[in-house]
């Protein structure tokens, strides 16, 4: 029932006191100072000659220096990778190969904080999320994977199944050590070997894993990490010697691989951007879907392609959902990544915090009404207030382009059908949102959204065990799951 | 292909008028059309070719698709896809199998259509058995494959998740050169078993089956929009399949390397999902299989809380 | 919508994994150093000290009372908000405390049960204001709440806000018997558009008492209720809040759902009895640097 609410005071979250400073300790983290690449089982200096300086986005200090490979180091990684790929790993039997990805795991789990650290210290995330979420999902990916590598042929009804080779494998830094685990375990369980580049702003967490993986005694070779930016993961996709491209990017990269790969044999998996639509009934749980909204755009401060960017709200509530997504937003804290109260942390880099401001911009000059939180930002390093608009329209530039940042565009709709149409009117087709306490809503909803991961209730929660990927142009495979492990197969008739 | 002597009186266009048999009736012939949104048009180019038996005998003149005889056709699939995939599976299952009982029971005419394109008599008879076979094969899996490639997947959170293989929507499919009926079949079964509808381009060596197949098709109850038959030339036609910004995925059934790399390219534009076949025989029980489906689907994954 | 009690009145869903999972996040706030120190002293002074036992005695009334002045030693250590008993002690806290600001609450309304009738709750709410009570805590029919009856609950409680002239009129829900956070929720919206002033969780002799999630559902009925009338009513969760940690978890909820406003004993209090050790073992080791000992501190 729609309700006309009384002007009322704004309850106040700021001014009075904060909490203090609860930083996490960042003592007992080691980083060298210069990284080599990490190939057949050896970190050695790049053939390119060239490196790389990896900064902090909280204060932009230098973190460490870090090689670029070059064609030459690329091919080294290639032929360290087909050269495990035929002599270990491939002949190895199935169940020691799942023994070596569950010691992963586990070393994983003993170096959980200080891999927490380092992420949040090289991609600005707070410590909150890489140390509750990145880092226990990453290190459970390889403990869900490590029990498929001798089961495989239960993946595959009516068929055998096999590795495919050598994968080569291109990581956003939206999430670097969970992109690399999403990656590389369903890759090694199912029997292939790795070369993997990470992106270039947050290498760090990559190369612990490197020394991770030696640390478990994996075969020299199996898994090969190189460092590098577009051009590096430009010479892998080409590299003749692979058998298999995934890829976590933009969809313009995307496309640009795909296009690369046509007339090739060479298998690939692509997970690209999206603009996803979170929507909200009248029937909805509303607090609750106030917070679903809350971390569907400001988890990792809006850097994630699933990001539910896109809100809708139904016309009789939308006034309350607005107000009470205000109030939340206020209470939202942003600031230093490694203290354990921040909501917010850094943007991952000056390039990105441009582009968002400049949609920020357009925004504003499409006629969108721009609301921020009044928090005070950090005087050194890359910050964005989180931000909401209103009065935008589907054809706004900022409703039609993926952003990659905390800025939540706001529309209301009238009908189930409306709603509908204008979620899926977007080339993307990543992620949604359904938020309505009415079941067979839900399922009406859920099933006519064009989309991967449909979150009902709820929003960006991920699990080893649950498929992800996009329809349209957010790409194609599946991730995570048993579905995840098919684009790493081949298969055989019985 | 083979080459075999036809008898005059068996051939497609019936018994012809010879001087010894001047007050013989004069056979109706068939006027071969596109298919599009359940109607029969000619291209909207106007433009044919003329379909020869190996003995250079004339058949049909053969409608000649334009791009804009596909667009039309993308349009009518993407308008029908929704209600399409909508069907039930049980429903989806039935009008397959109708489509083999009514091609069973048009043996004798499809026997005759393959016969006057140069397909010997068994083998005519033994591609139109497979044909029917390969519909009932599929029609079969409508309502089992997601039971068979979904999952439950047990979160670590308090949520219910699951998920399930949908449509990935409006297919284009550059059906095989080779065996015109049974590889038709063979691409459009597996498509819209799973909800997808889609245009396709018929062999340009063998189109009579395939427009004998749209009335087959026009018969079964299958929706308008659902399946959209065209022909024409491969090389004028390809990119347009390949490129189009509406169509979901591309099927191309071939090995010219060049074709393969143009599709691919093309697919990349709007990221449709290129599924290139090059099976050296379509007749292998291989080819019948529910990855054919798979192939063609989105899984997705649901969410839900659990609790009071 | 068969659920909506009134026209006026909002029917508002709830989510209890939401619900959870926020409550979860809440919790991962990290209070230290300079905002511990007075997020502590603020929780001593939303205290309502609380005896509600069958053996209570004039006697053990009087050394809470005096707990409750003076809490400890140390000066900055402010006095709680109030003193709980049953009415028939309400005497004595009240001449205890005469001269203090600590206020007198009283259960009433055949506490904890309820299962009386209308005139004898009535009777009985008069009587403790009569005795010199400031606040009254009566307890929701819980009985008639889960079989539907809805005017039935919220009449009473307008009639017993009436009663209470002007003292303040805590309704408890006992959320551990109405079984999900919607009947939480519906019960928070019948209890403030009925006239309480304060809602409280539960009477502690059942379990579970007050829980976080329950706590959070009750805020955002307030909150709402704010929105709609302007009127700011209170919050007391009650049992099973034993340490300094769960009280600083609620304060974070009250500061983060409905803000600094709420912030004062006079809108929010804990319902507890061995709470004020535990604050006050965790506020001098914030003041000595060293981890203390109950050995140190009354237990009254």
């Amino acid at each position: 029932m729609a309700r006309t609410s009384k002007k009322q005071t704004a309850l106040k979250f700021r001014g009075e006191w904060e909490y203090a400073p609860a930083p996490e300790s960042k003592d007992h983290i080691r980083l060298e100072k210069k990284y080599g690449l990490f190939i057949n089982g050896k970190f050695s200096e790049p053939r390119s000659g060239k490196y790389f300086d990896s900064v902090n986005p909280a204060d932009e200090t230098l973190l460490a220096s870090v090689a670029e490979a070059g064609a030459e180091d690329v091919d080294l990684a290639v032929t360290a990778a087909r050269s495990a790929y035929e002599k270990t790993w491939s002949k190895m039997p199935a169940r020691e190969r799942g023994k070596y990805i569950y010691r992963i795991a586990r070393l994983m789990q003993e170096r959980a904080r200080e891999l927490a650290i380092i992420e949040s210290m090289d991609g600005g995330k707070p410590i909150r999320e890489s140390r509750d979420i990145d880092i226990p999902l990453a290190a459970a990916h390889f403990f869900y994977y490590a029990g498929w590598a001798d089961k495989l042929e239960y993946a595959v009804p009516g068929r055998t199944a096999g590795p495919l080779g050598v994968a080569g494998q291109i990581i956003p830094w939206n999430f670097p050590l969970l992109m690399a685990a999403w990656k590389i375990a369903p890759a090694l369980a199912a029997g292939n070997t790795v070369v993997i580049k990470p992106a270039e702003t947050t290498p760090l967490t990559a190369l612990k894993l490197a020394e991770i993986i030696r640390d478990a005694d994996l075969p020299s070779g199996v898994v090969n990490i190189i460092t590098g930016a577009g051009s590096t993961g430009s010479a892998l996709v080409n590299h003749p010697g692979i058998q298999k491209v995934a890829f976590t990017g933009s969809t313009e990269v995307g496309k640009m691989i795909q296009k690369t790969l046509a007339g090739t044999d060479k298998k690939y998996t692509l997970e690209l951007g999206g603009k996803a639509a979170n929507i909200i009934f009248e029937d909805a749980a509303i607090d609750q879907a106030v917070e679903g909204i809350i971390n569907g755009i400001f988890f990792n401060q809006g850097h994630v392609c699933c990001a539910g960017s896109r809100l809708f709200v139904q016309e009789p509530v939308a006034a309350k959902v607005i107000r009470k997504l205000k109030d939340r937003m206020e209470t939202l804290l942003v600031g230093d990544p490694l203290d354990k109260n921040t909501d917010v942390g850094a943007i991952n880099s000056k390039a990105q915090l441009d582009k968002i401001h400049k949609y920020l911009k357009i925004g504003v000059n499409e006629g969108g009404e721009m609301y921020q939180t009044s928090c005070k930002l950090p005087s050194r390093g890359f910050w964005c207030r989180p931000t909401l608009f209103t009065d935008v329209s589907q054809s706004s530039r900022i409703v039609q382009e993926e952003i990659f940042g905390p800025v939540l565009s706001v529309q209301t709709f009238r009908t189930v059908e409306e709603a509908i149409e204008k979620a899926n009117n977007i080339p993307y087709g990543l992620s949604g949102g359904v938020w309505t306490d009415k079941g067979s809503k839900i399922f009406r909803v859920t099933s006519q959204i064009r989309a991967g991961v449909i979150w009902a209730n709820t929003y960006n929660k991920f699990d080893p065990v649950s498929p992800f990927g996009g329809y349209k142009e957010s790409g194609m495979g599946r991730e995570g799951g048993l579905h995840g492990l098919l684009p790493y197969i081949q298969t055989y008739s019985n | 292909m083979e080459q075999t002597e036809k008898k005059k009186s068996e051939t497609l266009n019936g018994t012809r008028p010879n001087g010894q048999e001047g007050n013989k009736r004069v056979s109706v012939r068939k006027t071969y059309k596109l298919y599009i949104d359940g109607k029969f048009p000619r291209s909207e180019s106007g433009r044919y070719y003329a379909l020869t038996s190996p003995e250079g005998e004339m058949l049909a003149n053969i409608c000649r698709s334009s791009r804009k005889d596909f667009r039309d056709a993308v349009v009518a699939a993407r308008k029908a896809q929704p209600a399409w995939a909508s069907r039930s599976a049980f429903n989806k299952g039935q009008i397959l199998y109708r489509l083999a009982e009514i091609l069973e029971g048009r043996t004798a005419q499809f026997t005759a259509e393959l016969v006057s394109m140069g397909v010997s008599e068994s083998r005519s008879k033994q591609e139109i058995q497979a044909s029917i076979d390969r519909l009932v094969y599929y029609a079969g899996w409508t309502d089992k494959f997601h039971q068979v490639f979904s999952s439950v997947n047990p979160v670590e959170s308090s949520h219910f998740n699951f998920s399930v293989p949908e449509p990935t929507g409006v297919v284009s499919i550059i059906a095989p050169e080779e065996n015109g009926l049974l590889g038709l079949v063979s691409v459009i079964a597996p498509a819209i078993a799973g909800g997808n509808t889609v245009a396709v381009l018929a062999s340009s060596a063998y189109p009579l089956t395939a427009i004998t197949f749209a009335e087959v098709v026009n018969s079964s109850d299958v929706p308008a929009g659902v399946v959209n038959i065209l022909t024409g030339y491969r090389s004028e036609l390809l990119s347009w399949f390949s490129n189009h910004m509406d169509v979901n995925a591309v099927v191309y059934c071939g090995s010219d390397a060049e074709e393969i790399r143009l599709v691919g390219e093309n697919a990349s534009l709007n990221v449709k999902r290129p599924v290139i076949l090059s099976p050296g025989d379509w007749y292998s029980p291989q080819e019948e299989n529910p990855y054919r489906i798979m192939e063609l689907q989105e899984v997705k994954t649901t969410w839900h809380p659990i609790g009071q | 919508m068969s659920r909506m009690y009134s026209p006026t009145m909002p029917s508002v869903y709830i989510d209890q994994v939401g619900v959870e999972e926020r409550v979860s996040r809440l919790n991962k706030r990290s209070i230290k150093k300079s905002s511990k120190r007075s997020m502590l002293n603020l929780a001593m002074s939303m205290l309502d000290l609380t005896t509600l036992e069958a053996k209570d005695t004039p006697g053990k009334v009087r050394q809470l009372c005096t707990k409750a002045m003076h809490p400890h030693d140390l000066p900055t250590i402010p006095a709680v908000a109030a003193v709980c008993v049953y009415p028939n002690l309400v005497r004595t806290a009240r001449e205890c405390l005469r001269g203090s600001k600590v206020k007198v609450a009283a259960v009433a309304t055949a506490f904890p049960s309820g299962m009386s009738s209308r005139k004898v709750k009535l009777e009985e709410t008069r009587w403790a204001v009569n005795e010199g009570a400031d606040e009254i805590d009566m307890v929701i029919s819980r009985g008639h709440f889960l079989s539907g009856e809805f005017r039935y609950v919220s009449d009473e409680i307008a009639a017993v806000k009436e009663a209470c002239g002007d003292a303040h009129l805590k309704v408890i829900l006992e959320t551990g018997e109405l079984s999900t956070l919607d009947n939480v929720r519906l019960a928070s919206d019948l209890a403030m558009y009925a006239g309480a002033d304060f809602i409280k969780t539960s009477t502690g002799k059942v379990q579970p008492a007050a829980t976080q999630p329950v706590t959070l559902v009750m805020l955002e009925a307030i909150r709402d209720f704010y929105y709609d009338t302007g009127k700011k009513i209170g919050m007391k969760p009650a049992g099973g809040i034993a340490t300094a940690k769960q009280a600083l978890a609620y304060l974070v909820m009250v500061k983060e759902t409905l803000g600094f406003d709420w912030l004062t004993p006079e809108l929010f209090r804990f319902g507890a009895s061995s709470l004020a050790n535990d604050i006050l073992m965790q506020l001098i080791k914030e003041e000595t640097g060293v981890y203390q000992s109950l050995d140190y501190f009354s237990k009254d």
